[in-house]
């Protein structure tokens, strides 16, 4: 005979809170990115082996710079949900809340200090 | 439905001893590529703010980039990123519904394999 409710056994396990919530951003981020990505491979890797100078010209111009603003936030922030999906599926406890804490802060890491430059460069 | 019965259902084989097939190494491939993305963002943030800083900074981080470890990464991160791209794509298709019989899911995979190569290749023709 086990004591457990049927709620304690259901709880943690299934669908329920924000899951429906979280798939549908990511949907919306990768429709996103499809469109961004192609354009901005072509723009980075054209900047990519340039001369400095070059470098500089290019993201200052606001096609590549806006482009690049809006890859760094949108993917950063699909990466983060990810991430965070690959870790609830692997890690438990207190080292999934670490782990999971761990690469939001660094996707908001990498978009800041990519904004940081932007902003430099273009402004 | 308070007291629901608890069955005892039976446990899938370890991932071991699986014949792998197409379908499966494309979607752990998804999530592999989506993730392992994150070493090229770095370098190409890296990269863009030492352009930002300064030009004894950048000669440092273009140094880096454009040394065949960057190559590696960047070369890398390009294949990742079509490849990750294309599954996207397929998992767009997947959740309308579509292509989840077996013969189109293994051509959706084998497309998502070759197609990422091809457009790596492209995209290196074209920046070049």
């Amino acid at each position: 005979m086990r004591y457990l409710t049927p709620r304690k056994r259901a709880e943690g396990k299934g669908a329920g809170h924000a899951g429906t919530e979280h798939h549908w951003s990511m949907m919306v981020s990768a429709v996103g990115l499809a469109f961004l990505v192609p354009a901005w491979l072509y723009v980075f890797g054209k900047a990519l082996g340039a001369p400095r100078e070059v470098v500089l010209d290019t993201f200052a111009r606001p096609f590549p710079a806006i482009l690049t603003a809006l890859v760094l936030v949108v993917g950063m922030r699909h990466f983060a949900m990810g991430a965070t999906t690959m870790i609830e599926d692997y890690a438990r406890g207190t080292a999934r809340k670490m782990l999971v804490i761990f690469v939001i802060s660094l996707a908001w890491l990498i978009a800041a200090t990519g904004l940081f430059a932007l902003a430099r460069i273009a402004l | 439905m308070a007291d629901a019965k608890r069955i005892e259902r039976p446990l899938s084989p370890h991932l071991q001893i699986y014949r792998w097939q197409v379908p499966m190494l494309t979607s752990i491939l998804t999530r592999i590529t989506g993730h392992a993305l994150v070493a090229g963002v770095l370098l190409g943030v890296w990269w863009l703010l030492a352009a930002a800083t300064s030009e004894d900074y950048f000669a440092t981080a273009d140094a880096v980039a454009t040394s065949w470890f960057g190559d590696l990464v960047f070369t890398g991160s390009l294949w990742a990123v079509w490849y990750h791209y294309l599954a996207g794509l397929r998992h767009l298709y997947y959740d309308s519904g579509h292509g989840l019989d077996i013969p189109t899911a293994e051509k959706l995979g084998w497309a998502c394999i070759i197609g990422s190569v091809v457009l790596t290749v492209i995209t290196i023709l074209l920046v070049q």
